[in-house]
């Protein structure tokens, strides 16, 4: 076990440079945008002068690390800056939307493993069947159908044309939080997009954990699991999934990044406000403070997703946690 | 003392490509009684693992017809539900390569632990334990309870293979099946698990089926020999007759290529052709003419059969008769024998 | 000046650990070794998994670092010597599993070429004609240049690697098991194969091996490595008439014997030498149980012994 916290450790050392590289970035990118906030926000009474002058007082002309050491400095205190479109700070704005996406992206991943496990292992198990076929044959549907297409697709059939489900926001104006009604609004509007995003996330999953299951039914011990005198369902259970699943396990982390990607798509086309709608806007609105907080966000949950993998693998693989 | 234990009878092994069956294993009768070792030697593809998969019942999608009778019922064609109640318990077997013939995510203890539960649903938790640790004390395995919480990869080749022989004998079987035990460890290992395979047999009265292209092994191992040439069984006697006195063309080429018995840097005797595919199988006539041209078609059988030439030493076809190695073969086979 | 000549030859693998994965020991695979190779003649190097056998061979054509000391070849110190040099033409290799040494996606005119394209600038008709006559000597048809490693069987597909490795008319080949992968007879073609290509080629073997009967056969010298050390070292001869270690005469004495008639005799030499074995195991390895230096006993025998007095 104190491997285990050794390895943890180490990998999260790994990971601060990670990060520092990933701010450097992006402040970068920030600073090569055309404009700053000061642009946006110009009455064209107040004169270049006093623009200059307030660009001064707000470090603007300082040396690029001295303003790098200011913004870092910020962003550890909570500070994002300042949203010049929506008059308020990037925090406090980022604050409601990072909990509608934080339940959105469980909704997903909820629903990408309640399709993927039972389909992987239906068409690992009875691989080459007509069953697998159509199984994998809906896999190479999923890769072939971009996100976008595929959610204003469902978002017209189930929320337009059927009515099933809410089209637009994250909850029903009007609904008292704190009360089972809002909860169960909030639910509603999560659905759809949550499907819609999970259909196409788990082809992914299905396909992995085929492989995995075709590949380790092939293996030796599984020879040496039947020549104890084994059930079949003992094999499956007992040898075949459980080796199968742990590599699934592992890729969990690295779903965080395909659901960022995914979120931009589905909460723009759903209307829901979530931090992929937020991002969407601010690009739009040239809203840069937020884009930058926003960027970074997504960054910081990439870099996340992928030490939660490892730990997971390192967790449930002794083959790892040993060394 | 020859109480016989396993009979297979005619036993055919086939399986399916595209649209036709390809027999494996074709008419196989062999018999091994208690405390014996019966050796079953050939080269890959000849059949010797298809014919050890076919009594265990392992074969996933193969064909199988003839009887092979466990103590007098036959298994051929048994259920899996009732396979399993044999499986683990009356035979158990032993695979080639010990490191993937061991689940990498169990330890060695629920590894062994399983074959005992899965015969003896009443065994206490803490009971099954004790029972694992005295059969890693059994194969020698030195301090049992640590290596009880090990994984396979924590162990070396042999110790991995103590561990696969201590699951096969966990509930006693009365047939152990080893397929090539020792072909993945070191020399020194080897004379170690064979050792331990002999007394362990001894131990429990045990028939053992050894399956191996060592003649080494055999010759070290065996009471019976039984030499397998593309499927079927070409020859079978006890190890002393068959050493002395081998007499099928393919036992005597098998001899001659070996090393150890040859003169040092003389040249070895070099099988002319090479081992044909399943699907390329002779179906007709003698399997091994096509690797001895040199001898007349008129030599063979139509359809070859084992011809009883002393007491228990069969040898199939006729050829053996006028068989006959070519003078300073080997240098010529060497350029021309292979396509 | 002996054709192929190692001189302490040492080859450490660091082990990486901690948080920050400091270098925290050394694996010593190879670990002090010395022998020479006359020319045209085969030394066998023995072993059993991880007496670091391999690494000696492939630190000697440059494929594993040496950590320390000198191999020279044909009179030129050839030690970490670049992958691309001249004297990489002449020494070649011959890999164990005839399975995976060859790139599956490759036709065989394409494999058995690959040294030549990168030695020799060859027109296309040009490299055709040698890589037939290539085949032609290792017994394949010239006409099945244009296949693809899977359409052959083991024993020819260690053929194509033996093509691969003498077409540059190299003068030493080290051999890493080149047999332990195939079946008896198979094998058989393949060990009288390179012995009749040493003859033609005058061809010096480092035959690597695991297999007594088949080194015994092979072999002019032997050496017994243990952990990175030698143990032993002399002519086949004297190996295995009268080996002196007890390292040695145990993996002797394990060879299973080919006579089913001496079993009894054989696990009662088996049993003595256990014996001896576990009663002088002191007088044989260290304290970290490594064997000692070699300390000659004939002009040709060299056996690790502590030092006398």
């Amino acid at each position: 076990m104190i491997d285990m916290w050794k390895f943890t450790l180490r990998r999260i050392l790994i990971m601060i440079p990670q990060i520092i590289l990933l701010s450097i970035l992006i402040f970068i990118l920030a600073k090569m945008m055309p404009g700053d906030a000061l642009t946006g926000m110009i009455d064209p009474n107040v004169s270049p002068e006093r623009l200059e002058e307030l660009r001064e007082k707000l470090g603007w002309n300082d040396p690029w690390h001295i303003q790098y050491a200011d913004w870092v400095g910020g962003l550890v205190q909570g500070d994002f800056g300042q949203s010049f479109r929506f008059k308020m700070p990037v925090t406090e704005l980022i604050g409601e939307r990072i909990v509608n996406s934080f339940w959105l992206s469980v909704a997903t991943l909820i629903f990408t493993y309640l399709i993927a496990i039972p389909l992987g292992i239906l068409s690992g198990r009875y691989n080459d069947s007509l069953l697998d076929q159509t199984i994998t044959g809906y896999t190479y549907l999923g890769f072939a159908t971009p996100l976008f297409i595929f959610a204003l697709v469902m978002l017209w059939v189930f929320g337009f044309m059927l009515g099933w489900f809410p089209t637009s926001g994250s909850v029903s104006p009007g609904s008292e939080p704190g009360t089972f009604a809002y909860v169960m609004s909030k639910i509603n509007h999560l659905i759809l997009p949550a499907i819609a995003m999970a259909l196409i996330a788990t082809v992914n999953t299905v396909q992995y954990l085929r492989s995995e299951i075709i590949d380790t039914k092939q293996k030796d011990f599984i020879l040496t699991a039947r020549a104890k005198g084994a059930s079949e369902s003992r094999v499956y259970n007992r040898h075949i999934l459980r080796n199968s699943l742990l590599p699934i396990a592992a890729f969990f982390g690295y779903e965080i990044t395909f659901l960022i990607g995914g979120t931009i798509f589905v909460e723009t086309i759903y209307n829901y406000p979530g931090m992929g709608l937020l991002f969407f806007e601010s690009i739009t609105l040239r809203d840069y403070s937020v884009v930058t907080a926003v960027v970074l966000l997504f960054g910081v949950a990439a870099i996340l997703g992928a030490l939660l993998s490892d730990i997971i693998l390192s967790l449930v693989d002794p083959r790892i946690r040993i060394k | 003392m020859s109480e016989k234990l396993l009979e297979v009878k005619n036993l055919k092994t086939s399986f399916r490509i595209k649209d036709d069956y390809y027999a494996a294993v074709d008419d196989v009768s062999l018999s091994v009684n208690k405390n014996e070792v019966l050796a079953i030697v050939g080269e890959s593809g000849c059949g010797k693992s298809a014919l050890a998969f076919s009594i265990m019942g392992l074969h996933n999608r193969a064909k199988i017809e003839g009887n092979i009778l466990f103590k007098d019922q036959d298994i051929a064609n048994l259920s899996i539900s009732n396979l399993n109640k044999l499986r683990g318990k009356n035979m158990g077997m032993i695979f080639q390569d010990p490191l993937t013939a061991l689940n990498p995510l169990m330890e060695i203890g629920d590894q062994i632990g399983e074959a005992l539960l899965l015969h003896n649903k009443d065994l206490s938790k803490t009971k099954r334990k004790e029972k694992v640790i005295d059969l890693l004390n059994k194969v020698g395995i030195p301090r049992p309870e640590h290596v009880y919480e090990q994984f396979p990869h924590e162990l070396s080749g042999g110790m991995r293979q103590r561990v696969v022989i201590a699951t096969a004998i966990a509930n006693e079987p009365e047939l152990l099946i080893a397929d090539e035990p020792t072909t993945a460890l070191d020399v020194t290992i080897q004379s170690q698990i064979l050792d331990l395979i002999k007394e362990l047999k001894d131990d429990m009265d045990a028939g053992i089926i050894l399956i191996t292209h060592d003649l080494g092994v055999v010759a070290e191992m065996a009471d019976r020999v039984a030499v397998m040439y593309a499927g079927q069984i070409v020859e079978i006697a006890d190890v002393h007759t068959l050493f002395e006195k081998p007499l099928h063309p393919y036992t005597r080429s098998l001899f001659n290529s070996v090393p150890n018995t040859a003169q040092a840097k003389s040249k070895l005797h070099v099988i002319q052709g090479i081992v044909p595919s399943l699907q390329n199988l002779p179906r007709e006539g003698c399997r091994f003419s096509a690797r001895i041209p040199w001898i007349d078609a008129s030599a063979h059988e139509e359809h070859p059969e084992l011809h009883e030439v002393s007491s228990g030493h069969f040898v199939r076809c006729t050829c053996y008769k006028h068989f006959d190695f070519p003078e300073g073969s080997s240098k010529e086979e060497q350029h021309h024998g292979i396509s | 000046m002996a054709f192929l000549e190692v001189e302490d030859l040492k080859v450490h693998f660091p082990i990486k650990g901690g948080i920050f994965g400091r270098t925290v020991g050394h694996v010593k695979a190879v670990d002090g070794v010395s022998f020479s190779l006359e020319k045209g003649k085969t030394y066998g190097l023995v072993g059993e998994s991880g007496s670091g056998k391999t690494t000696t061979g492939r630190a000697i054509i440059g494929l594993n670092k040496i950590t320390s000391g000198k191999v020279m070849f044909d009179g030129r110190d050839i030690t970490g010597m670049k992958s691309k040099s001249d004297v990489r033409k002449d020494i070649q290799m011959i890999f164990q599993d005839p399975y995976s040494s060859l790139n599956a996606k490759k036709r065989v005119i394409d494999i058995v070429a690959e040294p030549l394209r990168n030695f020799e600038k060859l027109s296309k008709k040009e490299e055709r004609i040698r890589v037939q006559e290539l085949m032609e000597l290792v017994g394949l048809s010239p006409e099945s240049i244009l296949k693809y490693p899977h359409e052959f069987s083991g024993g020819q597909r260690q053929r194509i690697g033996i093509a691969r490795a003498i077409a540059l008319k190299p003068k030493l080949i080290i051999a890493d098991e080149p047999v332990s992968a195939l079946d008896v007879s198979v094998q058989a073609q393949v060990l009288n194969f390179m012995q009749d290509i040493q003859e033609e080629l005058d061809l010096t073997y480092l035959f690597i091996g695991h297999d007594l009967g088949v080194i015994k056969h092979m072999c002019d010298n032997i050496g017994i490595m243990y952990k990175g050390r030698y143990v032993e070292e002399g002519t086949t001869e004297e190996i295995f008439t009268n080996p002196q270690h007890i390292y040695t005469k145990r993996l002797v004495a394990a060879i299973p014997d080919i006579d089913p008639k001496k079993r009894q005799e054989q696990t009662q030499f088996r049993q003595e030498v256990k014996a001896e074995y576990e009663q002088s195991y002191n007088d044989y390895f260290d304290d970290e149980g490594l064997a000692y230096q070699l300390q000659p006993v004939s002009d040709t025998h060299l056996v690790a012994l502590p030092e006398k007095g």
